[in-house]
């Protein structure tokens, strides 16, 4: 196999991690969503959490979009 | 990351069109003022100048907004105290009454980072927190901090930060490994996290405003509809990333102060 190609596939392969960020980020907002409805007065309480826990989950996506542009620019 | 300008135009294509819709083309660090320092290249940057800003903006905003010290504060004292109070209190529910001293460097980073990734959302501007190298200053900065207030308060008895209590004896030597690596890769952790989400951001705004032209009058509209959400999308990004950078500072001094 020519080594370009092999790194444009892995680059592709690298961005299936956004398939785990996407897990993750639905489930802390729907996990959010479930207690907030139960118990709306604690809600309010625990919104600077669901930031962490997204940005957190988002991170992971995004560290497998870095392997992609070190395998597409940097290799 | 300074990406070479052929390289990503080898990668997308080529021509001067696609030198136009080069979604990396922003990323682009250009010398302002050489500087040769003793060999090493320290020029002034487009990537200082707005850091200058920042710092401008930042110290002028605070020193303008409480120059007045009125008791019942006015609109600009308002947003001042409001993001004092912000910050003093992430380090009270976070660190304990044992990080108000460190209040004014999580202040000064949280109000740093959250200043040049909102800079960064104004067209044709840089956004500096989007070059790994920034970031990754940043991070190595708070890593080695963090751990040296660790040392000195705990001295020796810091290492047991690396022994997790309630654990078999069997387990420890495997244990004691991962947590040495976890901690480790904190920085890294840390700076990817800031810069990969500024720059794909950023990447992604530009290449949906390139649909927009290529689509033209009649199609254009869609993507420049996605445009404005995507806009509202990364504001938050942008306020959310300094906000997680300025919470797991302090996490990890609290960890350093109290050990778990």
């Amino acid at each position: 196999m020519e080594p370009e190609a092999a790194k444009l596939i892995g680059a592709g392969l690298a961005s299936i991690a956004l398939a785990g960020a996407g897990v993750g980020i639905g489930h802390i907002f729907g996990a959010y969503l479930s207690g907030a409805l139960r118990n709306p007065s604690a809600a309010a309480g625990q919104f600077p959490n669901l930031l962490l826990g997204f940005a957190l989950a988002e991170a992971t996506g995004l560290f497998g979009l870095v392997i992609a542009l070190i395998l597409l620019f940097v290799v | 990351m300074a990406t070479d300008n052929e390289t990503v135009g080898g990668a997308v294509g080529n021509g001067a069109e696609v030198e136009a819709f080069d979604p990396m083309h922003q990323f682009q660090i250009n010398r302002l003022i050489p500087v040769d320092f003793f060999g090493i290249d320290a020029s002034f940057t487009n990537s200082s100048l707005f850091m200058v800003v920042a710092v401008v903006l930042i110290s002028g905003f605070n020193i303008f907004s409480m120059s007045g010290r009125a008791l019942v504060p006015g609109r600009m004292q308002s947003v001042a105290e409001l993001s004092y109070e912000f910050v003093a209190n992430m380090v009270r529910t976070n660190v304990g009454s044992a990080g108000q001293k460190f209040f004014p460097f999580i202040f000064s980073l949280f109000m740093f980072v959250l200043v040049l990734n909102l800079i960064g959302m104004i067209p044709y501007t840089f956004t500096v927190t989007s070059h790994i190298i920034v970031t990754f200053a940043l991070a190595i900065v708070i890593f080695i901090g963090v751990t040296m207030v660790g040392v000195i308060k705990h001295g020796f008895g810091f290492l047991k930060f690396f022994v997790p209590s309630g654990v078999p004896a069997a387990l420890l030597p495997l244990l004691v490994v991962i947590e040495v690596i976890s901690y480790l890769t904190r920085p890294i952790s840390l700076s990817v996290r800031l810069f990969a989400n500024m720059m794909a951001g950023h990447t992604m705004l530009k290449v949906f405003a390139s649909f927009v032209v290529g689509l033209g009058i009649l199609g254009g509209w869609a993507p420049l509809a996605f445009m404005v959400a995507f806009t509202g999308l990364e504001l938050m990004i942008a306020f959310l990333q300094a906000y997680v950078f300025a919470i797991l500072t302090c996490i990890y001094l609290n960890e350093s102060i109290h050990l778990h």
